[in-house]
C-alpha cells in the first residue's frame, strides 16, 4: 500500500511550536516537499527571518542560516554569490520584509538575485503578540492600532507582490493563500514554480502566501481561515503577477 | 507575617497571572507594599506561566523569589518545579482536578482543592484561580474579603464587573473548603 | 501626591512621558518594551499627540531627529537589538545637540540572543555605541516610581542641555508591576528653544540642525563645546545611591534590578555578621566618581554585580583607582544570580585575606 501522508525528507522530525491552526506549519511543510521533489535538498541553503518563524532553522533539513530581522535577502545574497550553483532561499513575514526589511527585498529584486522568497502575510506581527503590520488592513485593530487601522494616521496597505512586480530583476511573483485545500495545492505549485526560475537562473522569484495568525486575530482557526478568505484576498488578489510562463 | 512571597504557576490561559495581579492589588490596597512579577518570553506562547507576588510590610528589595512562603499550582509540572522552594511552615495549595499527585513534603501546610471542578459546577471555569485564592486569603489573613473586591473592581475591565458578584462566591467557596 | 496605582513598568514609563509633556512618540515593536508602544498607542490620540509605528528603528530614531530638531519634546523607546539599530541616529543626534528620550529596556546578547533581562548594554550606553566623540546620560532606575521620576527627569535634562537622555532598564523592571504614586502636577522646566526649525515666518535669521563640520577648524570648536557641556553635566547631574555604606565592611555595586538583590544579600549578610554596603549608581554616566573615592577606605573590597560579562566593573576599577581591589560577579545569557550566591562570593572576599 502507498504511503499517502508522509513527512517529507527536508523537513526535520520535530514538533513546531505554532499555536493551535497557524498556517506556517502548513507552508514549511509544501517548501520541504518542493525540495523533496526537485531533489534539491542538499544543495539548498535557507535562511530565517526574525518573527514567529525565527527559528525555522530547526524544521528544514538543508542547511540553514539565521538573519537579523528584516535583512534575509542580503544575507542571502551574501550566500547565492559564493555558491552561485546552491538554491538560496529566504523565509520572511511581513513586518520582516515590508517594514524593517523594504530596502533589503527592493534591492535584492532589483538586482535580479538568483534567490526565492517566501513572504508569509499574516497582517500583523505576530512574534511580538499583534501589532499593525505594513499590511494590516485598514480598520483591522491591532495593539498599536487600538482604534483601528486608519488612513490618515497609518497610512494604506502594502502590496508586496504589485510593488516588486515593477522591478525589472523581479521575474517570478505570485500569489497565493492558505485558506482551502485547493488554494494550499496552487500554493505549493508556485512554490515549486518559483524554486525551479532560480535554478533555471532567471532571476529573483517571490511567492507571497497569505496565513493566519489565530493567536493575534483573536480567532478561532475556523474564523480565522474564513476571515482572510473575506477580508484579505479582496485587497490582496490571488494569482501570477509575473512569470507564469517562463520556460523551466 | 511580615512578608508574604507568593509563587502562582499553571498552563498559560488560566488566569495565573490575573490571580497574582489580583493578589498584589489587593494587597496594595491595604496598605502593604507589594510587587507582581510575570514570566515572560518564548515559553509564554501555550506553555506554562508564573508570577512572583510579593506583599510586605517593608519596602520590597528584589522582586524575584529564590524561595516562597506560598506556592499556589495549576498544573502537575509547576508542582514539580516549584515544590521544593517553598520555605519550611508554608503554604502550598493545590488545584487537585488538575494536579494529580499530592505534594511531598512534610515540614508545610498543604490545601488540595479541586477547583477547576468546582468552577465548572459553578459554570465557569475562570473562577478555579479564585477559588484557590480564597483559600490563600482564609488561611494567611493578610487580604481582606472587601480588599479583595475592591481589587477586582480596579483589575477586571468595566464590562466584566456583572461578574464580580459571582467571582466573590467562587472566594467564598474556596475559603470554606 | 496623588492616589496609589499597581502599574507595568512599561507603562509607567509611557504614562510619565505623557506627564512630562511628551507629545511625540516614535517607535518599532520589540520584546520586552513594547507595552510602551501600546499605551502610548492609545492615549497619543486622545491628548492630541503623535504616534507613530516606523517601519524600523532606524526610521523611528530618525523622525526623533526631525521632531526635537522641530522644538518638540519626543521619546523613542526600543531593547537591545532595536538600540542597535539606533545607533547612527543617536551620534547624529548627539552632533546636533538635540534633546530627545531613548528608553533600552535590555536583553541579552549578542545578536538577537534571548529576551530575558541583562546589563549587557552598559558599554555600549556609556561609553557610545555610535561613531565620535559624545555622551549621553542614561539614567538606571531600580523600581517602578523611580521608572516614573526618572522619566520626567529625563526629558528635562534632555532640554536643559540639549542632550540625548536614556533611562535603561531591563525586562523585570518593564515587565513587573508596582506601585507607582503620580504627582498631581510635574515641575517641567521651560526652555526656549530658539535654535528649533519652527519656520522663519520672516522674522528671524534661518536655523540649521546639522551634524556636519568640514572645516576642522570649526569642528573641533564643535567638539569642545560639546565637551565642556558634558564637563557641566559631571558637575551638576550625578545621582547615586548609597545604602549601608558607613562602616561596611565590603561595599558592593550594582544598579538597577541587580540593586535590588542586594538589598536582600544586605539582610541576609547582616545576619551573618557581615556588613554590606551597596553604592548603587542612578546616573551611569555621569558616573558617581565622588562616591566611590569617599568609600575607597573601605576596610575589605569592593564587589562589582551585573548581568553581565563585567562592563561596570570597569568605571568602578577608574573610581577605586587603585586604593583597594575590585571583585566581579555577573551573570548572562537572562540569568540571575541567587543572593546566596552573591553572599557566598562575598563571604570568600571578606574571609579569603
Ligand atoms: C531590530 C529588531 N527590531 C525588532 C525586533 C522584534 N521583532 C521580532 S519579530 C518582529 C515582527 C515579526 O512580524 P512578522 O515579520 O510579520 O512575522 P510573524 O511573527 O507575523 O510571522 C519584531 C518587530 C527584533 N527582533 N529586532
Ligand atoms: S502568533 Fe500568530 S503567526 Fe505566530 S505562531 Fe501564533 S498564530 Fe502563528
Ligand atoms: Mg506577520
Amino acid at each position: 500500500m502507498a504511503v499517502v501522508f508522509k513527512r517529507p525528507h527536508a523537513l526535520r522530525d520535530v514538533p513546531m511550536h505554532y499555536c493551535p491552526g497557524c498556517t506556517h506549519g502548513i507552508i514549511h511543510r509544501l517548501i520541504a516537499e518542493v525540495l523533496d521533489e526537485l531533489d534539491i535538498e542538499g544543495k539548498t541553503i535557507g535562511v530565517s527571518p526574525v518573527g514567529c518563524t525565527y527559528n525555522n532553522y530547526e524544521y528544514f533539513n538543508c542547511d540553514m542560516q539565521q538573519a537579523a530581522h528584516g535583512r534575509a535577502p542580503a544575507v542571502a545574497t551574501g550566500i547565492k554569490r559564493v555558491h552561485p550553483d546552491k538554491v538560496v532561499f529566504t523565509y520572511q513575514g511581513d513586518g520582516d520584509l515590508a517594514a524593517i526589511g523594504t530596502a533589503e527585498i527592493v534591492h535584492a529584486a532589483t538586482r535580479g538575485e538568483k534567490i526565492t522568497t517566501i513572504f508569509v502575510n499574516n497582517a500583523i506581527y505576530g512574534m511580538t503578540s499583534g501589532q499593525m503590520a505594513p499590511t494590516t488592513l485598514i480598520n483591522q485593530v491591532t495593539t498599536t492600532t487600538p482604534y483601528g487601522r486608519k488612513p490618515e494616521l497609518h497610512g494604506y496597505p502594502i502590496r508586496v507582490c504589485e510593488l516588486l512586480s515593477t522591478l525589472d530583476g523581479a521575474v517570478f511573483v505570485e500569489r497565493v493563500s492558505m485558506h482551502d485545500i485547493k488554494n494550499i495545492m496552487n500554493a505549493k505549485k508556485a512554490i515549486k514554480k518559483a524554486f525551479q526560475v532560480q535554478i533555471a537562473g532567471k532571476g529573483f522569484s517571490i511567492v507571497e502566501v497569505l496565513s493566519t495568525c489565530p493567536t493575534n486575530w483573536g480567532k478561532s482557526p475556523d474564523e480565522a481561515l474564513k476571515w482572510l478568505k473575506d477580508n484579505m484576498i479582496p485587497m490582496y488578489p490571488l494569482g501570477n503577477f509575473k512569470g507564469k510562463d517562463l520556460e523551466v | 507575617m511580615a512578608q508574604q512571597e507568593i509563587i502562582i504557576s499553571g498552563f498559560g490561559g488560566q488566569g495565573i497571572l490575573s490571580a497574582g495581579r489580583l493578589l498584589a492589588y489587593a494587597g496594595m490596597l491595604e496598605g502593604k507594599n507589594v510587587s507582581w512579577l510575570p514570566s515572560y518570553g518564548p515559553e509564554m506562547r501555550g506553555g506554562t506561566a508564573n508570577c512572583h507576588v510579593i506583599i510586605s510590610d517593608d519596602p520590597i528589595g528584589s522582586p524575584i523569589l529564590n524561595s516562597a512562603t506560598t506556592l499556589m499550582v495549576m498544573n502537575g509540572p509547576s508542582l514539580d518545579k516549584f515544590e521544593n522552594i517553598v520555605e519550611s511552615g508554608g503554604i502550598i495549595i493545590s488545584d487537585s482536578s488538575l494536579v494529580t499527585r499530592s505534594p511531598k513534603r512534610t515540614d508545610v501546610k498543604v490545601y488540595e482543592i479541586p477547583a477547576t471542578q468546582m468552577a465548572s459546577d459553578m459554570g465557569n471555569l475562570t473562577y478555579a484561580n479564585i477559588i484557590l485564592l480564597g483559600k490563600f486569603l482564609e488561611v494567611t489573613g493578610i487580604i481582606s474579603k472587601e480588599a479583595f473586591e475592591q481589587a477586582l473592581r480596579k483589575v477586571l475591565p468595566e464590562k466584566y464587573h456583572y461578574m464580580i458578584p459571582d467571582e466573590m462566591k467562587a472566594l467564598e467557596a474556596g475559603m470554606k473548603y | 501626591m496623588g492616589e496609589k496605582l499597581l502599574m507595568k513598568g512599561n507603562e509607567v514609563i509611557a504614562e510619565a512621558a505623557l506627564r512630562a509633556g511628551c507629545r511625540c512618540y516614535f517607535g518599532y515593536p520589540i520584546t520586552p518594551q513594547t507595552e510602551i508602544a501600546h499605551y502610548l498607542a492609545k492615549k497619543m490620540p486622545q491628548v492630541g499627540g503623535t504616534f507613530i509605528q516606523a517601519e524600523s528603528e532606524i526610521a523611528a530614531i530618525n523622525m526623533v531627529y526631525g521632531a526635537a530638531g522641530a522644538g518638540a519634546r519626543v521619546m523613542t523607546s526600543s531593547s537591545s537589538p532595536g538600540i542597535s539599530l539606533k545607533q547612527e541616529g543617536i551620534s547624529y543626534i548627539s552632533g546636533a545637540e538635540l534633546p530627545a528620550v531613548i528608553v533600552n529596556i535590555v536583553r541579552c546578547g549578542p545578536g538577537l540572543g534571548g529576551i530575558l533581562p541583562a546589563q549587557c548594554d552598559y558599554f555600549q550606553a556609556v561609553k557610545g555605541g555610535g561613531h565620535g566623540d559624545y555622551k549621553m546620560v542614561v539614567l538606571a532606575p531600580s523600581s517602578v516610581q523611580e521608572l516614573y521620576e526618572l522619566t520626567v527627569e529625563a526629558f528635562n535634562i534632555a532640554d536643559r542641555y540639549r542632550i540625548l537622555t536614556m533611562i535603561m532598564g531591563d525586562g523585570i523592571l518593564g515587565q513587573m508591576m508596582e506601585t507607582v504614586e503620580f504627582r498631581d502636577e510635574e515641575e517641567i522646566i521651560k526652555v526656549d528653544k530658539d535654535w528649533a526649525t519652527t519656520g522663519t515666518e520672516m522674522k528671524r535669521d534661518h536655523n540649521t540642525i546639522t551634524s556636519i563640520y568640514i572645516n576642522p577648524e570649526v569642528l573641533e570648536k564643535h567638539n569642545q563645546k560639546l565637551q565642556a557641556k558634558y564637563r557641566k553635566i559631571e558637575e551638576n547631574e550625578v545621582r547615586v545611591e548609597t545604602f549601608n555604606c558607613d562602616g561596611a565592611d565590603i561595599i558592593v555595586a550594582a544598579y538597577g534590578t541587580v540593586a535590588r538583590i542586594i538589598k536582600n544579600v544586605i539582610k541576609m549578610a547582616e545576619k551573618e555578621g557581615i556588613k554590606v554596603g551597596l553604592i548603587r549608581p542612578i546616573t551611569l554616566w555621569p558616573f558617581p566618581v565622588a562616591a566611590f573615592e569617599k568609600y575607597s577606605e573601605v576596610p575589605k573590597a569592593f564587589l562589582s554585580v551585573e548581568l553581565n560579562a563585567g562592563q561596570m566593573v570597569e568605571d568602578v576599577r577608574l573610581a577605586v583607582n587603585g586604593k583597594r581591589p575590585v571583585y566581579f560577579h555577573g551573570r548572562m545569557g537572562g540569568m540571575l544570580p541567587t543572593q546566596k550566591e552573591i553572599l557566598d562570593k562575598i563571604k570568600e572576599i571578606v574571609k579569603g585575606d
